[in-house]
């Protein structure tokens, strides 16, 4: 999908997009990009797997525990509804 | 599954439909309170509790209208983000763009690299990411401006898509878009701060 006769990106670019490329929100030429520049770039190599953990992090925060006294107010109110 | 991709979005295979009486809101809404305050408590500072009350009064007026049970309890959450977004706008009079000085090229990544504040770990990355626990992230989205801080807990912690969350914020995709990407450096700047000023850092290297 990339241009043979384009340059490779350097790490900056690289960079930049990293998140977008873990969520799956780079267009599929930017993919591409993106895989040849892993290939030969251990740094963003471990930069993609850290921004997976970072992600895995905030999404496991959705079921978050919450303060027993609030859930108690709030169960009030919906009895009295 | 990553966030961003909507794959929590459900298809209308099997809709049930119960009777939307007061008795079945409360039970949903029972179902549904320990999400909607967890949400609640990510959006705001300013009384999380109130706006799952206004959403639940919003939901309970609107509740005839919901078409599948299945849906519920998204279409609670999305509610929820409603009230959430006019609350906003009445106090900042229009989303307005902060500036995140420095954080587009902020790599969290590299900065651990290059300070190395556990010099004797061999999973530096990881023993940073969990020495944050729960409320410490939580703490760390509130830093962030309201504008970048909303569409990050939406995208990435509630799983709706990119499209939902322009739609939920009332802004074009672009925008929303620009706003995650920022959203999501200046939180990586945000937690290196945070994490140096609460001492997670055990070997020094604060920033």
């Amino acid at each position: 999908m990339t241009d043979p006769r384009a340059p490779m990106i350097p790490c900056d670019v690289a960079v930049r997009q990293l998140w977008e490329y873990v969520a799956n929100a780079v267009t599929p030429a930017d993919h591409a990009r993106i895989d040849e520049h892993l290939a030969i770039c251990r740094q963003c190599c471990g930069e993609v797997e850290f921004l997976r953990h970072l992600c895995e992090l905030l999404a496991v925060q959705g079921t978050d525990h919450v303060p027993p006294e609030a859930m108690r107010r709030l169960d009030q109110f919906v009895e009295e509804l | 599954m990553t966030a961003c991709d909507g794959g929590r979005k459900g298809g209308a295979t099997s809709v049930g439909r119960t009777a939307r009486t007061k008795d079945a809101f409360q039970a949903l809404a029972r179902a549904e309170l320990s999400r909607l305050l967890a949400l609640a408590r990510r959006l705001t500072r300013d009384g999380p509790e109130d706006l799952v009350q206004e959403a639940l009064l919003r939901g309970y007026l609107a509740y005839a209208s919901l078409d599948a049970d299945e849906a519920a309890g998204r279409w609670l959450r999305v509610i929820l983000v409603n009230v959430h977004r006019d609350r906003e706008r009445k106090r900042a009079r229009g989303a307005e763009e902060v500036p995140v000085a420095d954080a587009e090229e902020f790599s969290l990544y590299r900065v651990l690299v290059e300070e190395d504040p556990f010099p004797y770990s061999d999973t530096l990355h990881l023993d940073f990411l969990h020495s944050f626990t729960r409320e410490d992230v939580r703490q760390v989205l509130l830093r962030l401006p309201e504008i970048y801080r909303t569409p990050l807990v939406l995208c990435h912690m509630e799983g709706f898509s990119t499209k939902e969350v322009a739609r939920m914020c009332g802004a074009p995709l672009g925008t929303v878009l620009a706003r995650l990407h920022r959203g999501r450096k200046a939180f990586e700047r945000e937690m290196w701060t945070y994490a140096g000023e609460m001492g997670l850092l055990k070997h020094g290297s604060a920033p």
